[in-house]
């Protein structure tokens, strides 16, 4: 008899459900990868030292440093952190991989970078697996089939000590992209024109799955970038089917299967993708061919509008409450309603984060500034996803175009996205960012950050006021 | 985590939708190795002004506030990043519930696993609610978890969703670390049947 008909959700779901729903008690889910860093953790293993517990599986374990690092130019092998908080965390971190047996990627090691970096390009994201971090945007490692979704510290603790989680299965929504996508319109247009659509709640409660020509066109790394943001949306996870396109960035990673291993993967691999018939609790769909290149005006990431668009007029927004916060929004980021965003000066460009940290993202970033200068007055940081993304590049010269050009080369880590580590806006001072979150203070205390994508962010750097990169090339 | 059955104290009323988590308790602060202490630093940016001194109209400043155990959100509360230095500041700070009409589910789930209650009401009695507290600050709100109900002073009553589970879980003070260890066997007949996908050893 033919079963029902499942999505990629549902088949991951099932092969990992350690013991089903019962009497109130949610399901207890296996978790194939637990990701870990600094900021997140320390509590979780002190919960643990508290309890007598070990870690159950350090083998499905990887911790990272990458918070509070400093990305600063290395001129020694040692790096100034920039408290003595973030000193002691990071040491935290540390002894707690040491007394527990995890592989750590430490400061100075060859393979450190953002945990959402690492995971995939080291090959230990795959398909079909359950991955969890305590850190929201482990949505990115839906880019390959992989329900991969962020957690909290108590429940980084669960895993610690029991590599499972309790949990109840999500509803699903489909979000169809087809068409082509114009010239210049990047992943990260697509993921912020689709939070603009559905709003920052859209999508609680789901897990979307991305399909349709548009996506299926798409490299690892701009999968990456949209499955990244699903959870600006609310959504905590977002998946990709995987195919061709996943196989072959994954062959030949390190921790990826090898030989024959490689080939039984890969056969199970292509029995993941959702049945036709599947149902699917919402749908939206996106026409790839009407996108723009898009920009965040507000203070979150689904107060996003087309570049040369205007800003909208809180005036003629009916309900109350939108009202309101967008009149906020607009005060803290100081513009006015109707004004148009293109021209409008900035102080600095920051190239970097889980969403856009990655080799093509600084491809993309180099062509607009090859040859040109970063503007006067503007401040320029290229921040490289992992240190692997970082000698690729410098082995590819791109370090140098953007050094040439005036903009600062920095160390792999989540710096100014998250604004941890030293590096931070002033208050004040206005960002184009590649990042995820336009939140008051979020790249420092009074700072106003306009999100967009490294084409945007590169060539605003060159001009010095948020321009359409489409006007450049 | 201390059960929580009933509740009957006074709020104070944050009125703005979408408060996410980095506005609750900033990047700066989660440096900390410790869960307590955050409560002097929730909503820090919107609490002190450029000199660190308390802005007196904020609504954590007022003198209500230093009583107050639940606080009144607006839509779509906690969403963003998943630190649970949220729900820990906001428990430091002395609230014991979270009333809105929408919360995120990173937040919720953080905050049920503290024994931080979020309510969901709908948006008719999330208005009552607001502008009872908004005319008499003070007003008291009660909440029983195990009837899952919120009521109004004027004696308005309404019932709020919870998963059961963790409805299960505050009532009785339930460790579900504790809980889940004992799926021990269930988890080990897991790992016979299935081959790890990864290692990272
Ligand atoms: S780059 Fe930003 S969003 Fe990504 S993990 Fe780091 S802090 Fe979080």
């Amino acid at each position: 008899m033919k079963g029902r008909p499942r999505t990629l959700v549902d088949k991951i779901w099932d092969d990992h459900v350690v013991r089903p729903e019962a009497e109130g008690v949610p399901v207890v889910l296996y978790v194939d990868l637990h990701l870990v860093h600094e900021v997140t953790s320390p509590q979780a293993f002190a919960e643990l030292r508290a309890r007598g517990l070990g870690v159950r599986r350090p083998d499905l374990t990887l911790a990272t440093m990458d918070h509070s690092t400093p990305t600063t130019p290395r001129r020694s092998a040692a790096l100034p952190v920039v408290d003595t908080q973030a000193v002691a965390q990071l040491a935290q971190l540390a002894r707690n991989c040491d007394d527990f047996g995890i592989l750590l990627f430490e400061l100075g090691s060859e393979r450190q970078g953002i945990v959402h970096v690492i995971g995939p390009e080291q090959g230990l994201t795959q398909p079909g697996m359950t991955i969890v971090c305590g850190d929201s945007h482990t949505s990115t490692h839906g880019a390959f089939g992989a329900l991969a979704f962020g957690i909290g510290t108590s429940e980084v603790a669960h895993v610690l000590a029991t590599q499972s989680l309790l949990q109840s299965k999500p509803k699903s929504m489909e979000v169809r992209i087809d068409g082509q996508l114009p010239r210049g319109v990047t992943a990260k247009d697509v993921i912020l024109a689709l939070i603009a659509r559905i709003g920052i709640g859209g999508g609680t409660g789901h897990t979307f799955e991305y399909s349709g020509s548009a996506i299926r066109a798409l490299g690892m790394e701009e999968r990456m970038t949209i499955c990244n943001m699903s959870i600006e949306a609310g959504a905590r996870a977002g998946l990709i089917a995987p195919d061709e396109t996943t196989y072959e960035y994954l062959a030949g990673r390190p921790f990826a299967p090898a030989g024959s291993a490689w080939d039984d993967a890969v056969g199970a691999w292509r029995q993941l993708p959702s049945d036709d018939d599947a149902v699917y609790d919402r749908r939206v769909q996106l026409d790839a061919a009407q996108l723009a290149p898009m920009i965040t005006y507000g203070t979150n990431p689904a107060m996003a509008i087309a570049i040369d668009e205007r800003v909208p007029d809180p005036a003629e927004t009916r309900d109350a409450s939108r009202r309101a916060e967008l009149e906020k929004a607009l005060r803290y980021m100081a513009l006015e309603p109707g004004q148009p965003l293109l021209g409008r000066p900035v102080d600095v460009v920051f190239i970097g984060s889980c969403t856009n940290s990655r080799i093509s993202d600084l491809r993309l970033a180099a062509g607009i500034v090859r040859g040109r200068r970063v503007a006067p007055g503007v401040r320029m940081l290229v921040v490289p996803g992992s240190q692997q993304v970082k000698r690729q590049a410098e082995s590819e010269g791109l370090h140098r175009v953007f050094t040439e050009a005036g903009a600062e080369w920095r160390e792999a880590g989540c710096s100014m996205c998250i604004a941890m580590n030293g590096d931070q806006l002033a208050p004040g001072q206005s960002a184009v960012s590649t990042s995820n979150r336009n939140f008051e203070g979020r790249q420092g205390k009074g700072g106003r950050t306009f999100l967009a994508s490294p084409l945007t962010a590169a060539a605003t750097a060159v001009t010095g006021v948020i321009t359409d990169a489409r006007t450049l090339v | 985590m201390d059960p929580f059955t009933t509740l009957t104290a006074t709020c104070v009323v944050l009125p703005a939708d979408n408060v996410d988590t980095d506005q609750i308790i900033p990047a700066r602060f989660l440096k900390t190795t410790e869960r307590r202490g955050l409560g002097a630093h929730l909503f820090a940016d919107w609490r002190y002004d450029e000199n660190g001194e308390p802005r007196a109209d904020f609504i954590l400043n007022r003198p209500e506030a230093r009583t107050a155990e639940i606080l009144v959100a607006g839509r779509n509360f906690g969403c963003g990043s998943s630190r649970e230095h949220a729900p820990w500041a906001l428990m430091d700070f002395g609230f014991r519930a979270v009333v809105s009409t929408e919360f995120a589910d990173i937040f919720r789930n953080n905050a049920l696993k503290i024994g931080l209650l979020p309510v969901t009401l709908t948006p008719a009695m999330h208005e009552r609610l607001v502008a009872l507290v908004t005319a008499a600050p003070g007003t008291r709100l009660t909440l029983d978890l195990s009837a899952q109900t919120a009521t109004l002073p004027i004696g308005v009553t309404e019932r709020f969703p919870i998963d059961a589970f963790a409805k299960h879980c505050l009532l009785h003070g339930v460790d579900q670390l504790g809980f889940l260890l004992q799926a021990e066997a269930a988890i080990s007949d897991y790992e016979r049947s299935h081959r790890s996908r990864v290692c990272t050893r």
